[in-house]
């Protein structure tokens, strides 16, 4: 990573980028805030309800409860000014016995939701790299 | 044949389809595995997750100085979890004149974690039986078999958000092998018939969803008495066009072969997954 701020340290003393003093925005502002966010949750909510290899797990869903959950999870996850109120991960997912077809279906949902709302690539990778470590507390519960 | 009849019924279980992220399958090596263009990695051909199967069909050619190798090859996987392969290599002495030519059938089988999501690398082992079909030549410069076996044991895991909000895949390889050459110049010597350990590696950037760059090497074994054999590397750029298409691009350095050196030029993959 140091030889990453030397070359960004370089390429702004030496005027090829244009630099500012301000710190980078939060992961939470790169997803558009609160209604960037709400609009992720909307939009994977779409791509779920059109799946059929996934959308029989959501059956018995309270879904608006869902969605506010979701959108405050990701709205913590990524520094915004929420603090998650569901249950674990664990506790959620227990009983569903989902496999890792039906995660893998989730991540590219999310990757297209995200490609759609315009999130840069890095943003998405840092999201990403924050969920997939819920895996095993999701799959095979 | 029991084979055969093994594979439809765990077809007929699973349906035809490639729910895996994009890029998870790697491109398709010269010997027929997923992987990199010469070293095969952990990963599975295709995108098929659990239950599911894919597909694949490539065709690969790779232009040194003085010499020529073509493949094309076709594989099956099923379950994120087997995959089968064959391939059919064709390598022209472009300099010294003739060809060589030898069939590759490869089986893969992930053990354990997933390239994506675990704290553990995914660890695969798998063989690959090589078949010689014009093994006069190879027996004229040393080589004691025709056919032979590698078995190889890989690690391969994704570190998402790496370097510059970039995903960063690192890849080793410990391989067993008697072959010259990859195969091409037979398998081993008339002093030598047991195997030998060799590390391949290779280290890639995922500059966007659909395209990668990195560099490969590949160690290998140097037993034959009338050359000397060096070690691959190559520098590659792969383009997932989508989940049905890729390419892949590569500057090779195979160093010297049958005692012609510094063998470098380019290498041009173009893979199609159902």
């Amino acid at each position: 990573m140091k030889l990453w701020k030397l070359i960004g340290i370089l390429a702004c003393g030496s005027g090829l980028l244009a630099c500012s003093s301000q710190p980078a925005p939060s992961l939470y502002q790169q997803l558009g805030g609160e209604s960037g966010i709400a609009a992720i949750t909307d939009g994977l909510l779409h791509h779920i309800e059109h799946d059929p290899l996934i959308v029989d797990h959501f059956r018995d869903t309270d879904i608006p409860r869902f969605r506010d959950l979701l959108a405050e999870q990701l709205c913590d996850l990524s520094g915004g000014p929420c603090v998650y109120s569901g249950a674990t991960m664990e506790e959620s997912h227990t009983g569903l016995n989902l496999t890792t077809r039906d995660f893998d279906r989730l991540v590219n949902h999310l990757i297209s939701v995200m490609q759609q709302e315009g999130i840069s690539y890095a943003a998405q990778n840092q999201l990403l790299a924050l969920l997939a470590p819920m895996y095993p507390e999701v799959v095979r519960r | 044949m029991r084979m055969l009849l093994l594979l439809l019924l765990l077809i007929s279980c699973s349906t035809l389809a490639n729910s895996r992220v994009i890029a998870t399958g790697g491109a398709t090596s010269i010997e027929g595995s997923a992987g990199g263009g010469i070293v095969p990695w952990a990963v599975i051909n295709g995108y098929n997750s659990n239950d599911e199967w894919s597909a694949n069909a490539f065709i690969s050619r790779v232009s040194v100085d003085d010499f020529t190798l073509n493949t094309s090859g076709v594989g099956l996987s099923l379950d994120n979890r087997w995959e089968f392969s064959y391939a059919r290599q064709q390598f022209k002495l472009d300099t010294i004149g003739g060809q060589l030519r030898q069939d590759i059938l490869g089986v893969k089988y992930r053990l354990t974690g997933d390239l994506l999501y675990t704290a553990m690398p995914q660890l695969s082992v798998g063989a690959q039986y090589k078949r010689h079909l014009d093994f006069d030549l190879p027996a004229a410069v040393g080589a004691r078999s025709r056919d032979g076996i590698d078995l190889y044991l890989a690690a391969s895991k994704v570190w998402l958000d790496a370097i510059a909000g970039r995903n960063v895949l690192l890849n080793a390889t410990v391989r067993a092998t008697k072959a010259n050459q990859t195969g091409l110049l037979g398998f081993g010597s008339d002093n030598s018939n047991s195997y030998q350990l060799m590390l391949e590696s290779s280290a890639a950037i995922l500059l966007t969803h659909q395209l990668a760059v990195g560099v490969e090497f590949k160690q290998k074994p140097n037993q034959l008495a009338f050359a000397d054999e060096q070690h691959w590397r190559d520098i590659f750029v792969a383009w997932f066009i989508n989940r049905n298409l890729s390419v892949t691009a590569a500057y090779t350095d195979l160093g010297s072969i049958a005692g012609l050196s510094s063998q470098q030029g380019w290498y041009l993959s173009l893979e199609g997954t159902w």
